[in-house]
């Protein structure tokens, strides 16, 4: 297998604000995510050449890539529309790239989207899949908590103390979204005020939960060896690694309930395209699906930033703060923008391209040294990761 | 008589409500006692698929021949139950299921064709199993009287613990507790002419038919068992045949309440738990007239203290806090609608009858690795088609991890989110029902309970909950 390092590069970028876009549908965010990064790109839409959309919201499955072609009126070209759970945005990405590193195309548009807000149900909802009983109560909630009891059990951590390292999760991510205009939720919190909410899932509370928001982000791809003609700072595509589990854990036999073994294969496969040995000192920053906070703390173990079960100590030293040696979700994660499905992988890798390229809206949340970063997403039961990586430097 | 009782087997649900909380909400007055009532997730059909379990422990469920399913609260007005109670059971298919209904003499009806279908040869073993959760109006005596129960009894001719010395019947047409076919609630007319001329005649015609016809006096009993509809009218029966106290097998009014079809045969199954070698007992029920036996323990009985019995159910329990409790789990004040994305299907139900409700997992025939639901490819080593189903469903297991979901809905929140890592290492991730969120832990040990999920598509959906094992 062939590395895709440098092949492919991102020459423009668009995101909308992230929230409770309750004035504008899908189009409206597509049109607008699109549109900036046509500007930013210095592109016109006639120089598309194909695209590819993420979205899983059900009224779109099966209606293909037209959720996408009829809002921005794309001309003929071929749209695809992909899915796979919460590493849909990236799917559409991952898609885009090996379309142009297949030769057939040279500039193409990732776009993924999501409208939560209209379903009246402030969540994902209840029950999921095509069975009529097997997962009749499943939320996403419920399905991650049962990560963090198996991990406090595991680590010997009493509820209070899984807890504790929890919030201290919380609190980064809502302070880093505080200073990003995107944001949905830009407020900071205090350790006492994540400890006291409504608890939602048990061990997790409301502040231990991402918002629940609408939002859309978008990407275009060229040819690594001409996307310095288009711009002086293109990213490039260093690694993209996927890893989907052959069975929902909730019914694989001896799983152990404290870390992904997709998470670490995805990582795996794209540090090594990447040439990334040691990713703790090699990234720096890394946007991670923190979808529920326990998440945050198992992909810091499963991604190679701390050792097995002892996350606890990179978290209580800050180590993964903006002022920390490797900034984790800098632009407020999940935690602060919500997760409108099919936009989140994109939305991470729109962080990652602003600040490789120093380009973060407010200086206060540039970080000084940022070369390489990883966006990551994580769908399914968990049963699907998605791993990123991105340089500003080719070669 | 050559046929007679193999096993019997009961179950009452967790919870009671205490009798002092309904005459509360309505400032009436309290018969005192409590009564059982079924969880939000249980009907007659779940109620009588654990006492069928309960009952056909140790028992080759292969040599079931046939399943009569009682009930006056089937959850169908049209379709068959004992179809349902057995796939639940896992029983073969070339066994004859029927469901009886309408009356509440309906159980020893069931009871009675069993025995007389094992006696001329048509059937080694069948299983009778009754269940009922019928409802009083707000308000009334009956609100307070009744219980929710279900009892089976396993009818065969060899190895019986209890044989069938005679059975007498009498029909006798009354309007005294009825339902019309729109009814939810249970009308009756005046409760002197319904004790008096309905119950108490009827009962003491058939219980004294049944006596001479054996030669036996009222003494020579060991235990006499007989409907009652509620306390006064038992005693005053009892009083009348010239029976003692210590011959009344409890009635379970206080504990329990009337429980329908399902009553004399928990009094019955209650009677031989305690049972001895030679013991004369009597059974008697009513409804629409009578029927009697007369029974009497063989040695087998020493051998069956081992089964969880009524005792287990009467310690076991939880008291609801509010009389609410009640009309949310009965479904008797509106809730509003819920978010769920599930899509009903009856074919896929149908198509996945062996895993949703017979419960089994795949063991694969050449790695061994248990899973659950059924998987035709072995997730162990990728091995297409290479397994064996097997029931998982009366294995217990322990909790590996769990969640207490304030989101997922339901009318007793939180849901309680388990993965159960069961006997032989699969995992089932499913709910955990009858339990309270800050007893459930890690480890902690389960047993597997179909319950009620839905009623999308318009049909009841069933599966599988775990339950924590409480050792009465």
């Amino acid at each position: 297998m062939e590395s895709i390092k440098d092949k492919v590069a991102i020459i423009g970028m668009g995101c909308t604000k992230f929230g409770e876009n309750w004035e504008q549908d899908s189009g409206d965010m597509i049109i607008e995510a699109a549109y900036e990064a046509y500007t930013d790109a210095g592109i016109e839409p006639k120089d598309i050449q194909a695209a590819w959309v993420g979205t899983v919201s059900a009224h779109w499955v099966g209606m293909g890539g037209l959720c996408l072609a009829e809002p921005l009126k794309l001309p003929r070209i071929p749209v695809t529309r992909v899915e796979n759970y919460c590493t849909t945005g990236h799917e559409a990405l991952r898609n885009a790239t090996f379309g142009i590193a297949s030769g057939m195309y040279d500039i193409v548009l990732a776009l993924g989207f999501e409208k939560l807000k209209d379903t009246g149900f402030p969540g994902l909802g209840v029950g999921r899949g095509m069975h009529p009983v097997l997962e009749m109560r499943r939320t996403a909630p419920g399905s991650f908590a049962l990560i963090a009891t198996r991990y406090f059990y595991t680590y010997g951590l009493s509820p209070n103390e899984g807890k504790r390292v929890l919030a201290k999760i919380a609190v980064k991510n809502h302070r880093n979204g505080s200073l990003d205009p995107k944001a949905h939720l830009r407020r900071e919190v205090t350790l006492e005020q994540v400890l006291n909410a409504p608890i939602i899932a048990w061990p997790l509370g409301l502040f231990d939960c991402c918002g629940n928001s609408d939002g859309a982000a978008a990407a275009i791809l060229v040819r690594g060896d001409i996307a310095k003609k288009f711009k002086d700072n293109p990213i490039y595509i260093k690694g993209i690694g996927l890893s989907q589990n052959p069975m929902m854990p909730h019914f694989e036999p001896n799983f152990d309930w404290t870390g992904f073994e997709v998470n670490r294969i995805a990582s795996r496969q794209a540090y090594q395209q990447a040439g990334i040995t040691k990713p703790r000192e090699q990234l720096d920053l890394a946007e991670v699906h923190d979808c529920f906070t326990i998440t945050e703390l198992i992909i810091y173990e499963d991604f190679g930033f701390s050792p097995k079960g002892r996350a606890k100590e990179d978290v209580e030293a800050g180590n993964f703060a903006l002022e920390g040696d490797l900034p984790v979700n800098s632009d407020g994660g999940l935690k602060a923008f919500g997760h409108p499905i099919g936009a989140s992988g994109l939305r991470m890798t729109y962080e990652v391209y602003k600040q490789l390229q120093g380009k973060a809206e407010l200086p206060a949340r540039q970080l000084k040294r940022a070369e390489v970063g990883l966006a990551h997403t994580l769908g399914g039961h968990p049963q699907v990761s998605c791993v990123a990586i991105f340089g500003i430097n080719p070669g | 008589m050559k046929a007679g009782i193999v096993s019997f087997g009961v179950y009452v649900p967790y919870y009671r409500l205490s009798r002092d909380l309904i005459a509360k909400a309505w400032g009436g007055r309290s018969m005192g006692g409590e009564r059982s009532v079924a969880n939000h997730d249980e009907d007659s059909i779940t109620m009588a698929v654990q006492a069928a379990i309960n009952c056909l422990g140790g028992i080759n469920r292969d040599e079931v021949d046939g399943l009569f399913f009682v009930s006056t609260t089937s959850p169908y007005k049209e379709k068959q139950c004992a179809s349902i109670v057995a796939a639940a059971v896992d029983l073969r298919r070339d066994i004859i299921t029927i469901d009886f209904a309408n009356s509440l003499r309906s159980g020893t009806n069931a009871l009675r064709l069993a025995l007389d279908t094992v006696s001329n040869g048509s059937a080694r073993n069948i299983l009778v199993v009754a269940a009922d959760c019928r409802l009083g109006y707000p308000q009334s005596v009956q609100e307070q009287a009744f219980g929710d129960g279900a009892a089976a009894i396993l009818i065969g001719n060899s190895q019986t613990v209890a044989n069938v010395e005679k059975m007498v019947s009498s029909t006798d047409d009354i309007i005294d507790v009825w339902r019309l076919d729109t009814d939810t609630f249970v009308r009756s007319w005046e409760d002197r002419w319904v004790l008096s001329y309905g119950y108490a005649r009827n009962m003491k015609e058939a219980i004294l038919k049944v006596m001479k016809e054996n030669n036996l006096a009222t003494g020579d009993l060991t235990k006499a068992v007989f409907y009652a509809p509620e306390g006064r009218s038992h005693r005053e029966l009892a009083r009348d045949l010239g029976l003692s106290d210590s011959q009344l097998q409890d009635s379970l009014l206080d504990s329990v309440g009337n429980t329908g079809v399902a009553h004399p045969l928990l009094m019955l199954a209650s009677a031989l738990s305690e049972a001895k070698l030679g013991d004369k007992i009597l059974l008697a029920s009513y409804g629409d007239g009578s029927d009697a036996f007369l029974l009497q323990a063989t040695q087998e009985i020493e051998g069956v203290k081992s089964r969880r019995d009524i005792e287990g159910y009467l310690t076991t329990k939880r008291a609801l806090p509010a009389y609410e409790k009640y009309l949310l789990f009965r479904q008797l004040v509106a809730q509003s609608e819920e978010f769920v994305r599930l899509f009903p299907s009856a074919t896929v139900v149908w198509r996945t009858r062996n895993w949703v409700l017979a419960g089994h997992g795949s063991k694969c025939k050449r790695c061994g690795l248990v899973t659950f639901p059924i998987q035709r490819v072995c997730y162990g080593c990728q091995s297409k088609d290479e397994y064996e189903e097997v029931r998982l469903t009366d294995k217990r297991g322990k909790v590996f991890t769990f969640s207490l979901d304030y989101l997922a809905g339901t009318p007793q929140p939180p849901v309680v989110q388990t993965v159960v890592e069961s006997e032989g290492g699969a995992r089932i991730y499913c709910l955990m029902t009858d339990c309270e969120a800050e007893e459930v832990k890690v480890d902690m040990p389960v047993e597997m309970v179909l319950r009620k999920f839905h009623q999308f598509g318009g049909f009841h959906n069933y599966f599988w909950k775990c339950r924590p094992v409480r050792e009465g």
